[in-house]
């Protein structure tokens, strides 16, 4: 693509701000991110962490290019962002398949929606579903899939067009502790053959640490930025189910989690206003 | 993988009512016979059930109801395919279109208020006393049932899967045919039951406010004469082919509306 794409960072924020209108005072606004600067190089695994309504997912839709940000600039592989982000594959936080296509519909549709032939993007997408261990339920709509299945077809959805950049948003959030080990490792496994630069947005530190070559840390919202961050220098391969028990893991938490603490506290001491 | 749970499948099987549903209509039947064959009730006002039957079964002994019957059926069908289609490319247009939709709006709600079977003589001067002015009718009836749920389907389209074709990489036209449509469709569905059943009132209606054919001229002559009996036969027949259209409908909808969840299972 770019000549100059590969020295230059998959993301780029430099002094990111972020302002809505107000609900609760007309006339006011307010900025949910506040010159946040941040930089993903390509190839690189960042976790971004912060609490609750720290304006975590509005830099997640800003790297999308869905949210022009109010001042500030975004970049993807050194160009200047407009409109959506054609590198990016975005993981929602709820389900964001389409309900009235079968899951392998549904992995075909952004190969359909570029162009491909249908029959090819159908092939294609079968071979992925085999991939996320779904080849049996291709047929299936997503009503009738369980919310672990649900977020497989959609990591496929967004794998099979080999994104550059990934963005994910609390994507297993929603699942119980023993799927979202297992959808955690497949998420390893695939990043380890096509090395996309993630931007993973959690609010679980363990996840972050887990998962990701870089933790962020975002200040409590409104006006929030990064304020810190930790590189996680513990090897890969990963397994998620058992990286918490190594000595380095419970350290590198114990350092985030000090920097963490203290913006949750303001998190939580600005909600009882 | 084909059939999906009825009632059989989610706990206890439930006792067929059927048999409840007859022993209600024979009753009622014979409550209506025994109360007009005694006097009770005076026949030339209430009619009689064995005279009804007996005028139905002639009807269709004879054939002589069937030009009548295609004629109702085919204006109720026009009237409601016409119907559909335009509500749902206006549905669409207005939901995607925020001037047209602010500057349409306040006629669209008095249009809609307006009591539309009123419209029925203008059409008939307009479009003549065939078929045309009653599928105008039914058209009416039907467009702003289908508009309605169109337009607020599109505008209750889930973000986040709007925001995810447009991640994959969907253009406007994609997000038309991909996102909004299939969506729309849906709401379409919900609204056909009515839909149908108001494609059916405007046949009607038009055949009983003037026209020379449909089984709403037959009511309409029958009347003519205090022929009790013939408008009930009328009436019945009327009724079965509203309920035999509403089944198709349930049909289509099963099997067009296979990926929502719990769809049809739950319907009448």
């Amino acid at each position: 693509m770019n000549p100059v794409g590969a020295a230059a960072a998959a993301l780029e924020f430099t002094r990111v701000s972020c302002s809505f209108p107000d609900r609760t005072k007309r006339g006011r606004s307010y900025a949910a991110v506040r010159q946040a600067t941040l930089r993903v190089r390509d190839g690189e695994f960042v976790a971004l962490v912060g609490p609750t309504g720290c304006g975590k997912s509005t830099l997640l839709n800003v790297a999308a290019g869905l949210l022009v940000p109010t001042e500030g600039e975004i970049r993807a592989y050194g160009a200047p962002l407009a409109g959506i982000n054609r590198n990016a594959g975005y993981l929602f936080q709820p389900d964001s398949l389409f309900p009235w296509r079968s899951a392998l519909e549904n992995v075909a549709a952004g190969l359909e929606f570029r162009g491909t032939r249908r029959s090819d993007a159908r092939e294609r997408a079968q071979a992925w579903l085999a991939r996320v261990g779904l080849e049996a339920h291709a047929a299936k709509y997503p009503h009738e899939l369980s919310g672990g299945m649900r977020k497989r077809v959609a990591l496929a959805q967004i794998w099979i067009l080999q994104p550059r950049v990934l963005l994910m948003d609390e994507p297993f959030s929603a699942l119980d502790v023993q799927t979202r080990q297992l959808m955690e490792n497949e998420l390893l496994s695939l990043w380890a053959d096509n090395r996309a630069s993630v931007l993973f947005v959690t609010h679980d530190l363990e996840e972050a640490i887990a998962l990701a070559d870089r933790v962020v840390v975002l200040a409590a919202g409104p006006e929030s930025r990064p304020i810190a961050e930790f590189a996680v220098d513990l090897p890969r391969p990963r397994d998620v189910a058992e990286i918490g028990l190594q000595p380095r893991f419970i350290d590198l938490h114990r350092q985030v989690w000090q920097t963490l603490k203290a913006e949750v506290l303001a998190a939580h001491a600005r909600a009882r206003i | 993988m084909r059939e999906r749970g009825s009632d059989g499948a989610r706990g206890q099987p439930r006792r067929p009512m059927w048999p409840w549903h007859l022993a209600l209509l024979i009753a009622v039947l014979g409550a209506w016979h025994g109360l007009t064959r005694s006097g009770v009730l005076p026949p030339f006002f209430f009619g009689q059930p064995l005279a009804v039957a007996q005028r139905i079964a002639e009807w269709f002994g004879s054939g002589k109801i069937f030009p009548h019957l295609g004629v109702t059926l085919l204006e109720t069908v026009l009237a409601f395919a016409i119907g559909t289609v335009l509500g749902l490319v206006v549905g669409l247009w207005l939901a995607l279109s925020p001037f047209a939709s602010r500057l349409l709006n306040p006629y669209i709600t008095a249009v809609n208020s307006m009591p539309r079977v009123i419209l029925a003589p203008i059409f008939a001067v307009w479009f003549g006393l065939g078929i045309g002015s009653k599928v105008m009718l039914g058209v009416t009836l039907v467009f702003f049932i289908v508009f309605f749920s169109v337009y607020n389907g599109v505008r209750e389209v889930s973000p986040v899967v709007l925001n995810n074709a447009r991640m994959l990489g969907a253009g406007r036209r994609q997000l038309l045919r991909h996102v909004y449509l299939p969506s729309a469709t849906a709401w379409v569905f919900s609204s056909l039951h009515a839909s149908v059943g108001m494609a059916f009132v405007g046949a009607v209606v038009g055949e009983y406010l003037g026209s020379s054919r449909g089984v709403g001229y037959l009511i309409l002559q029958a009347e003519g004469v205090f022929d009790i009996d013939t408008v009930l036969a009328g009436i019945a027949v009327l009724t079965a082919c509203a309920l035999i259209l509403d089944r198709v409908v349930s049909i289509a909808e099963r099997r067009l509306l296979r990926w929502r969840p719990g769809s049809s299972a739950e319907h009448f």
